[in-house]
This record gives C-alpha cells, structure tokens and sequence, in this order.
C-alpha cells in the first residue's frame, strides 16, 4: 500500500500516515452495488432521513475503479459469488468490504448449498453488521467504526 | 517587454488559476450540501467545521489511491486524456476577465479563443473513452463526441447576437458595452438558449448521458482511478466555472454593479449562476438520447438562427 514506515519511525511519516489516514476516513465512497433486501435500507441511509452524505459517504461510485468501500448488502448466491469476487478485485488500493446483514455475514436465514455461508468466505471483511434487514442507523454505526479502524490504522486488505 | 511585465503576468497566471482551482474544490462541497438541501437532507457537515474540509480529504484521498492502468489500455492516451481534458479548460480561463484590470490576456478575438480551446476537450473525453479499451467508456466517449459537437453549434449561434450588440470580441469590450443595460434583456431567446448549451456542454445532470451510471456504470471514466479521476472531475467542475463565469460576463453585466468592487459582484454572479445550474440538477431527469440529440438539431438550432436574425435585422434597423 501507499504509507508505510520506512525503517525507524519518522516524524514524516507518522504525520502523513495521520493525514491521509484522515482522508481516507473522511471521504469513504461505496460502491453502488446492492444484491437483496439491505440494500433498500442502503439507499434509505442514503435518503433524506438519515442522510450518509454527512460524513461524506454519499458519493455512491458506480464505477469499482473509484470506490473505496464495497458495501456487501444482502444474500450472496453461490452463483453471485464470482460477480462479487470480481468487483472487489476490480477496485482500487486501499478499499474496505462491510458485510452487511444476517446473510452476507453468515448465510443468515438461508442455510442451504445456494448461499454462501458469509463472505468473508471469499472477501476480508473489515465490519460485520448484524440485523435482518440492517436498520439504517446501524450501518451509520458500521461504518463510523469503520471510520475509527481506519484512523488507528487497523482495517484494509493490505494488513 | 521589461522584466517587471514579464513578473507580473506571471504573477496574474499564478493568480488567476490557484483561484480557479480553489473555486473548483469548493464548488463540490457547495453542490453538494445545496443538493442536500434540495433533498431535505443536510450535506457534508461532519469534517472540518461546518463541512469545510470535505474538498481537501477527498483530494488527499485520491492522492493517495492506487493508480490503476489496465493492461488492455492504450497507454499513451490514457494517461494523457485527463490532462487534455484539465488543460483546456484551464487555458480558457486566460481570457476570462474578474475586472478590467484583472486579466492574463484581454485578447480581441477573445470568443473565438474560449469556442475553440472548449471544444478541444472533447478530445480528452474521447480519447479517455476509446483508450480504455471497455464497451462502456467507449460508448460513454463516442456519445461525449456526438453531444458536445452537437451543443457548440447552437451554442457558438447564440452567443453571435451578443457579438453583434456589443460590436466586440474581447470580453472585456463585451462587459463594457453593458454598462448601461445588460444584455440578458436585449438578448432572453439568446440567454436561455446559451444557458441550455453551456449547460450540455458541461455534461450537467439533464444532459450527463456520458457518465449516466445506470447505463454505461460510469461512462467514459469508468476504468479512471485516483487522480486521473480526480482530473476529470476537477475539469467538469473547472468547466462549469468557466460556463457560470461566461453566462455572468456574456449575459448578466459581468463585473458592472453598485458600490461594491468590480471582481466581487463577478463573483457574486458567478455564485448566482452556479446555484442556478444546481437547482437545475436537483430538479430533472435525464433525457433520453434521441431527445437530446432531437432538442439540438429540431428546437435550438432554428432558435438560435431566428435568434441572430432578429438581432442583426433589427440592430441595421435601429442604427
């Protein structure tokens, strides 16, 4: 990844890991990607009530190449697994995935050989949000802890 | 020319385009908390007080994002398609007057210069959506190319009337001649007509059928990561400036006004403008292709031509 230390700690480099550190935190856009049931409650974040544009999150990229948080909302099929995979591989260092839901942490209410039993099977997930469906506050709870993973330096695939 | 001309136009440059670029950081966050309130929602408020410094963070994070190049690119122009993009638009906002003094090149043939170097970035946006080598940005680039040659013809028509009153090129003789009355009266079809097309050449939300995400995922850019990306952004929004800053210089009196100083009521109009073509945003849908390409050729181009006809026949008739 882009910021790492070089040898003994560096004033430098500990001040320019805790800007963009910062950055990053503060602009997190998602991928606009919804698979089942979460994602209308996604979009209700995203709507007038609980407004995710306040922390700068509404920047719902469509293209995986500019998004920095892949928001897995809802069932992964085991015939949807592969597109999953694929748009995760597609986006761009550093990027966060957040399970989000009963299914796409565990399988959930579909314990069957069509579901995939949670994706972090397949993907590292760095925030598991339970609920069924999530509760728009809940996944603002998600993701401001994902937000303070990101700032002491703890979340993202490069670990 | 002596070394104190050369230092001051330089000087100029470096004047004029960090408050370019200052004004295209904020203009996002102001579109996007206006959109917000547009929405009953609130906006970027979180970082910085007040949401002041949403625009610095997603800069430091596209910074500091990994820049992607395909390996099915073409190289050469796809590194070079978002500089086009950027350079023209910045290379326009040399003629751009903020007062009567405060401009880096008060050139005569000033409109000619901006229809030129705007349709130059057509280029960047094409050459983004073929070199990529992806079915989506290459149809998000072969629509960018058939829309924006579309626009510039009524565009370039509408503005021959305010040519023809002002009996001037340069904008700062444009802005002049609207000392006594400004031109969005002698001028309505012309104004709103220039407004409609500036605001598809900017690729603006009624008529964004480059980047429309429900078709083409992200259209010509789909395959830009980082600050390529971030160079197409700041050049849609540097383009908006420059069509905010020409609708206030072209139409609304540019700098003229009471009491205030000259680049204050620009700025004021500028804000005026922008807000305007938010509102728009919020407010419609996108149009379907063949009405986009219809509404060029069928409604504006025969008003922009009655337009200039009336202009010129009555300009020979009153003089």
């Amino acid at each position: 990844m882009g910021i790492e230390r070089f040898g003994a700690t560096t004033v430098l480099t500990t001040n320019l890991d805790r800007v963009v550190g910062w950055a990053r935190r503060n602009s997190l856009w998602p991928l606009t990607f919804g698979l089942a049931c979460c994602a209308i409650e996604m979009i209700s974040t995203a709507a007038a009530r609980y407004d995710i544009a306040r922390f700068g999150m509404e920047v719902f990229r469509p293209s995986p190449r500019q998004a920095d948080v892949m928001i897995v909302a809802g069932t992964v099929t085991r015939k949807m697994a592969p597109a999953v995979k694929r748009l995760y591989d597609q986006m761009a260092e550093p990027k966060w995935v957040v399970a989000m839901g009963a299914c796409a942490c565990s399988g959930g209410l579909f314990p069957t050989y069509a579901v995939v039993q949670g994706v972090d099977t397949f993907l590292p997930v760095d925030i598991y949000i339970p609920g069924c469906p999530v509760k728009p506050e809940a996944l603002l709870d998600g993701l401001i802890r994902l937000q303070e993973k990101i700032a002491a330096g703890a979340a993202g695939s490069a670990r | 020319m002596t070394t104190t001309d050369i230092l001051w136009g330089v000087l100029r440059i470096v004047l004029i385009f960090s408050a370019v670029m200052g004004l295209v950081a904020y203009m996002t966050l102001m579109e996007r908390r206006f959109l917000g309130f547009f929405q009953l929602r609130l906006g970027p408020n979180r970082v910085g007080p007040g949401g002041l410094l949403q625009p610095i963070a997603d800069g430091i994070k596209l910074l500091f994002k990994e820049d992607m190049t395909v390996s099915h690119a073409n190289r050469f122009w796809f590194r070079l398609a978002p500089a086009i993009a950027l350079v023209s638009v910045l290379a326009c906002f040399a003629v751009v007057p903020a007062s009567p003094s405060i401009v880096v090149a008060d050139i005569p043939v000033a409109v000619l210069y901006l229809l030129a170097l705007s349709s130059l970035g057509v280029y960047g946006i094409l050459l983004a959506g073929w070199s990529s080598n992806n079915k989506y940005s290459l149809l998000g680039g072969l629509r960018a190319a058939a829309q924006l040659i579309s626009y510039e013809i009524p565009l370039a028509l509408s503005i021959v009337g305010v040519l023809i009153l002002a009996g001037s090129m340069s904008l700062v003789g444009i802005v002049k001649a609207q000392e006594g009355l400004w031109f969005v009266v002698k001028q309505p079809l012309g104004f709103l007509l220039f407004l409609v097309c500036v605001s598809a050449e900017t690729n603006r939300t009624p008529f964004d059928l480059l980047e429309c995400e429900n078709e083409l995922v992200a259209g010509y850019q789909t395959e830009y990561s980082s600050m390529k990306f971030g160079l197409f952004y700041m050049a849609e929004y540097a383009h908006i400036l420059l069509a905010s800053c020409l609708v206030s210089l072209f139409f609304l009196g540019g700098w003229n006004g009471p009491l205030l100083p000259a680049p204050l009521w620009l700025l004021g109009k500028v804000f005026f403008v922008f807000a305007l073509f938010i509102w728009v945003r919020a407010t419609f849908p996108r149009v379907r292709y063949d009405q986009l390409m219809g509404f060029s050729w069928k409604v504006l181009l025969p008003l922009a031509f009655v337009n200039l006809m009336v202009t010129a026949a009555l300009t020979v008739a009153l003089s």
